[in-house]
């Protein structure tokens, strides 16, 4: 007679959600089963995306029923063990409702799509087993049994376009590199999700890395390479653990190595871990860091699909790209191309986050508008204060306006707003978001980041740079709306790769979408967000009640008053920290 | 003194033992190190030098080039504190000049006692959870200014 089979918890330990705790709600959860032997077993799993609710623990009844618990703290973790797993009762109040309308969880997850993040969440990311029991590896089985030239292909008829920013024809640079005679060529996956503010590589290295290295073997396998790269920023650990779990399982069943599943393809994966600079993203910088030097882009032709990594060959494709192969291999071309709109094919995988309600990473067909996004998928503004624009693509993207929320997602469609698809950083912004400050913070980011080769990107941004702090703290002259313009021309043209042709994109997309908060900047000293230091003082209004909380947090004592009576601040003294506006229980204090 | 530069010469052989000599292997090897002290020792550098196929110039050319090297040891607690996007608007600045008062260090620095040093990070990719902060391989959301001398006391309790 064997045991009844226990229930399943599955606790979500994604970054995300070990920020938000969960790993106490592992240990708490651990801790209580030790007293009740057999009761459970107790599983992991990757981020699911509703990072909006994280903590996350799945319980599966032994009937096969699931409930997902959100928001779980380790008090509630051990109301669920003694409610739901002692006593059979699910604890409803805690639960997300996944299946009626009207719920945030249902309006989050209904539009979804899933193809890339089919596993994510779902599967024990440290577990071959698991991502087998999938279907997982099917799809190399049956790219082995074709012609390489065929996989390329029907990559080439899915129309899947490069998932890193500049959508590129995947299977183009395929059939590039495949035509390159060499005696050794080299694949690359890009890692080094270094956008700030995008986080969906992330999740699916953390999530599902079978499926990026199924896809780099079938990668491999259509251009005749020999010997693939992981290149994964060091600021992902948990990435980079998962990544070599998955790598020396894929060797002991045998997918890498010598004469995969018995054909006369051998294959080979290594990972390198970046050192924290952000112009690796770049293609001829990724090369050099791999091959020990220091990270600085090269003059393309001969491009890498020529001669790359150590003069051999070699395609580089991002993570994204690569998770979408073992789907459209086992799916078929016509499927994928099915999805998206006329040029934009499949699905895209959106990391969205800031003033939003419920963030998190959302993957949706191309063609879905930036309003679904937002404000079906993502419930809107999280202030209560109205939406004014989202950023797309990070410090070489741009801001879009709500007015323009109507646009669809789509290479073509982004590209005309100014802005890019960008690698899928999604993040929106309401009206205390200041748009100069936003240009500012980007361009800060790029400055720093130029390597410093190419004149007019290393210079060129400082000195744009200098005209947006200028503005920002109040000295700006009526002339530098039309010096940075100038500037970005030239830094633009100037620069030899990506990031210096970019970067002036931030600041001439909020220029062209909202020049009067720059000219508001410039002409009245006023920045209407309520960001710029300078440009704003702190005051307590009448709804003081001299409670002298504020005076407390003030960290140079610069408020004033007796109990009771409203308090002052000393306008002088104050350096703008804020943290008397946060501790304000009354709302008393206000941005001037 | 000596025997700290025998030391010296024994990691140094030890590690392109492990390695190789090639220069491909020069990022790894400055990883580990960073990994065993916490920054890389010049000693143990030039040491380095001696053995592999990579010039001191290359080797500290590439070392400077990347923001994840350092030459002076850090805290205990090395903190990071996101200022991607996502941070950035929702209040990061306000997290790094709290976290400058209370351990009264700069960005850059370390606190007296050794315990903590403080460093800035482009992006921690849990923009959900901003402002985030790192501590070696485990991060923390939904960060508070105004509690983070709770923050840094719980850090002090779980690694100890």
């Amino acid at each position: 007679m064997s045991a009844p089979s226990p229930y399943k918890i599955i606790v979500g330990l994604g970054s995300c959600g070990i920020a938000a705790g969960a790993k106490n709600v592992y240990r708490k959860i651990e801790e209580l089963l030790v007293s009740t032997p057999g009761a459970a077993e107790l599983h992991t799993t990757s981020c699911i995306g509703m990072c909006f609710c994280e903590p996350i623990v799945e319980v599966i009844a032994p009937n096969g029923a699931r409930v997902i618990y959100g928001e779980l703290d380790e008090k509630k973790a051990a109301i669920v063990v003694e409610k739901h797993i002692l006593g059979g009762e699910p604890v409803g109040e805690y639960s997300l409702d996944l299946t009626s309308p009207g719920s945030g969880a249902y309006a989050f997850s209904k539009p979804q799509k899933k193809i890339v993040l089919r596993n994510c969440g779902v599967i024990d990311p440290e577990s071959i087993e698991a991502y087998m029991a999938k279907g997982g590896y099917k799809a190399l089985g049956t790219a082995l049994k074709m012609e390489s030239k065929a996989v390329i292909d029907s990559v080439k008829a899915s129309g899947l376009r490069g998932r890193g920013g500049a959508g590129f024809t995947t299977g183009l640079k395929w059939q590039l590199a495949a035509e390159s005679q060499a005696a050794e060529k080299y694949i690359i996956c890009n890692a080094d999700e270094g956008d700030p503010g995008a986080f969906m590589d992330r999740s699916v290295l953390e999530g599902d890395p079978h499926s990026v290295i199924e896809g780099m073997l079938i990668a491999g396998y259509a251009m005749g390479a020999t010997k693939g790269y992981i290149y994964c920023r060091a600021e992902y650990p948990l990435a980079i653990h998962r990544l070599k779990i998955a790598l020396s399982q894929a060797r002991d069943k045998r997918f890498l190595g010598e004469n995969i599943l018995g054909s006369k393809y051998s294959f080979s994966i290594s990972i390198k871990e970046g050192a924290g600079a952000f112009v690796c993203g770049e293609e001829t910088a990724m090369i050099a860091s791999i091959e020990g030097r220091r990270g600085m882009p090269k003059r393309r032709p001969p491009f890498p699909t020529q001669a790359g990594l150590f003069g051999h060959p070699t395609s580089i494709n991002n993570v994204e790209s690569f998770a979408n192969v073992p789907w459209i291999i086992e799916n078929g071309a016509e499927k994928f191309s099915s999805i998206g709109t006329e040029k934009s094919k499949g699905t895209k995988v959106f990391a969205l986050a800031g003033k939003i309600s419920r963030g998190g990473l959302v993957e949706v067909p191309m063609g879905t508008t930036i309003k679904e996004i937002v404000e079906d998928i993502g419930g809107g503004s999280s202030t209560g204060k109205p939406l004014k624009a989202i950023q797309m693509g990070g410090p070489s993207g741009g801001c879009i306006p709500a007015s323009l929320f109507h646009k669809r997602i789509d290479y073509d469609e982004l590209t005309a707003t100014g802005a890019i698809m960008g690698s899928g950083g999604m993040l929106v912004m309401d009206e205390t978001t200041c748009m100069v400050d936003v240009a500012k913070f980007f361009l800060k980011f790029t400055q720093e980041e130029s390597c410093g080769k190419c004149t007019f990107c290393r210079i060129g941004t400082k000195r744009m740079l200098e005209i947006l702090e200028r503005i920002t703290s109040g000295h700006g002259t009526a002339d530098d709306v039309t010096i940075i313009e100038n500037l970005a021309g030239m830094i633009s043209k100037g620069s030899l790769c990506g990031l210096g042709q970019t970067a002036p994109n931030p600041v001439l997309t909020t220029l062209k979408y909202f020049r009067e908060e720059y000219i508001e900047h410039i002409a009245q000293k006023k920045c209407r967000a309520g960001v710029c230091k300078p440009l704003i003082r702190f005051n307590i209004t009448e709804d003081c009640t001299g409670c002298g909380a504020c005076v407390r947090v003030c960290p140079i004592k610069a408020i004033t008053g007796s109990k009771k009576t409203v308090h002052v601040i000393d306008a002088q003294a104050c350096i703008k920290c804020g943290r008397c506006k946060l501790k304000c229980a009354f709302e008393a204090i206000e941005i001037q | 003194m000596s025997s700290l530069k025998l030391d010296t010469k024994t990691e140094a052989n030890d590690l392109i033992k492990l390695f190789g000599k090639s220069k491909e292997q020069l990022i790894p090897i400055l990883q580990e190190i960073q990994k065993r002290h916490g920054y890389l020792p010049e000693p143990l550098l030039k040491e380095l030098c001696g053995l592999a196929d990579f010039s001191e110039a290359e080797l500290f050319g590439v070392a400077t080039f990347y923001s994840q090297f350092r030459f002076t040891p850090r805290g205990r607690h090395p903190l990071k504190v996101c200022t991607g996007t996502a941070c950035h608007i929702a209040g990061a600045t306000a997290i790094v000049e709290a976290l400058q008062d209370e351990l009264q260090i700069k960005v850059g620095e370390t606190s007296q006692d050794g315990e903590f040093s403080l460093e800035t990070v482009a992006c921690l990719g849990c923009c959900s959870l901003a402002p985030v902060l790192m501590v070696r391989d485990e991060a923390i959301g939904q960060l508070d200014p105004l509690q983070m001398k709770k923050t840094l006391s719980r850090i002090t309790e779980q690694k100890t």
